[in-house]
Parts: structure tokens; sequence; C-alpha cells
């Protein structure tokens, strides 16, 4: 393969930061929690770029749990948002300090 | 490998990765929800393009199908829903410099340590796990990768469905009305 597994893994280092200041600068629920979807398709770039370079399917299969776990937290997190959303009217997280009082 | 062929898949690497890069930074920036929605689903259909770079076929349909497809349709789905257009408190660029400037760097010296990380990180020599390239192509992709999950990872596939009837009933029993 004519690109090497460094240029994969620099690709998946730069998209994981982008996430992550995402999730520390929005303000937005749903935005911080696109963010997360981001990272986590940064890591399965390097999951998949390492399985292809050592010759192994092992880290692909991984990709593959990542992905159904992924499909379940989507679920569940975005039901949590519907029902804060039902019940403060807001997704600022600013304004979900519930739990301070 | 021939050389336009190689030639062909740095052209194509590259403008992948500045699409990703790009669209993943208009996720972050953009004020409304919907564009970042959209941006994100270019992001991973770049991911899913990669995957394909790295020959690995099925994962690239699978980042379509359920990434791109059904997660993105999801999250368009509620942002609809709870119709957000009217933002009480806009994102704006912060207007302390002292916090941005400390951000940046610090966002700098994560991506840095990666790099260094990357460029370091050296692979064992020889055949490795002997699943070449040559013997994806002979075989196939998603038969290989069937056969791993249906014999050695069989038992992890089983629990998966378990992870996916807790979160249907999650789903089902945080978003109903409660009936007083």
């Amino acid at each position: 393969m004519a690109v090497g597994l460094p240029a994969y893994l620099v690709l998946a280092a730069i998209l994981f930061v982008i996430g992550v200041a995402g999730v520390v600068t929005r303000r937005n629920i749903l935005i911080i929690f696109m963010s997360v979807e981001l990272m986590m398709n940064a890591v399965n770039l390097t999951f998949v770029a390492f399985s292809s370079f050592l010759r192994a399917l092992d880290g692909q299969v991984f990709v593959f749990f990542i992905l159904v776990v992924a499909a379940a937290e989507v679920v569940v997190g975005l039901a949590i948002i519907y029902a804060i959303f039902r019940h403060r009217e807001t997704v600022d997280v600013t304004d979900m300090n519930l739990m301070k009082g | 490998m021939s050389g336009a062929a190689s030639l062909m898949e740095v052209a194509l690497f590259a403008v992948l990765a500045l699409v990703a890069i790009v669209a993943a930074l208009v996720v972050i920036t953009h004020r409304h929800p919907v564009y970042s929605a959209l941006c994100l689903v270019i992001t991973m259909l770049s991911i899913a393009f990669l995957f394909l770079l790295l020959r690995s076929e099925f994962l690239w349909v699978m980042q379509i199908t359920v990434y791109a497809g059904a997660v993105m349709v999801l999250f368009l789905f509620v942002i609809m829903l709870l119709d957000l257009r009217r933002e009480e408190r806009p994102w704006r660029f912060p207007e302390n410099r002292l916090q941005v400037g400390v951000g940046t760097l610090l966002a700098l010296a994560l991506v840095a340590e990666l790099i260094v990380m990357a460029v370091a990180v050296r692979l064992p020599g020889g055949a490795g796990g002997g699943i070449s390239p040559e013997v994806v192509a002979a075989q196939g992709h998603t038969q290989l990768l069937g056969r791993l999950l249906y014999t050695e990872y069989v038992f992890p596939f089983e629990v998966t469905s378990v992870i996916l009837l807790v979160a249907i009933v999650g789903a089902m029993v945080l978003a109903k009305k409660r009936v007083e």
C-alpha cells in the first residue's frame, strides 16, 4: 500500500482532537454528542489501519463491535436528550444543572 | 503495485483526508445543528472510503449504512423533532484571549503528542497475521470477517445482541410519556 500507516494515524489523531475540541467548546448537547461520534470514528480508523497493516482481521472485528455499541449509545443518548428537552425545554448544557441544585 | 496506481492511492488519501478534516471542523463550528449533522455525514463518508482504501469492503458498507445512514438519520430526526432553530444562546468565538490561547495550545500539544506516537510506531516485520491484500482479494473480505466473527468472536457477538436489546428497551422507557 502506497500510503503508510503513520499517515492514517496522523489523520485519525487530527480528527480525534477536533472531536475533543467540539466536546469542550460547544454548549449544544447535540453537537457535543456528534463530536463524540467523530472521536469514535477516528478511533475506528486507527483500528482498521492497524488491522490492515498488521495483516490480521481482528481489529476489524472490533470495529464491527464498536459500530454496534455506537448505535446503541446513540439510541439511548438521543432518548435521554429528548427526555431532558421535554423536561427543561433546552439543549444547552449550561442549563442542565439539576444535579447541582 | 505500479507507479500510477500508488500515485492514485496517495492522491485519493490526500483528498479524503482533507475533506474529512474540513467537514469535521465545520461540525464543531457551525451554529446550526442540521448543518453540523450533514457535515458529520461527509466526514463519515470520507472515513468509509478510507476503509475501502485499506481494503476492508465490509466495514466500508457498514460505515455507510450504520453510521452515515442510520445514526445520522436518528440525529437529524431528533434535531428536527426538537425544533432547534430558536437557539437561546448562540455559540460565538470566546472573547477571553487567555482561554483561547491556552485551549489552542493544549489542543496542539495533544495532536503533536499523537503525531509523534504515530510516526514512531514500528510494526513487526514479516507476514504479520497472514491476511495479506492478496488473500483478502482471493477469499473476499466479508467471508474472512464473517468466519472470524462466528468462530473466535462468537461470544462477544452474542453479547452485542443483548446490548442492542437493552438499548431498545432503554430508549422506549426514556422516551415514553409518563402516565400519571
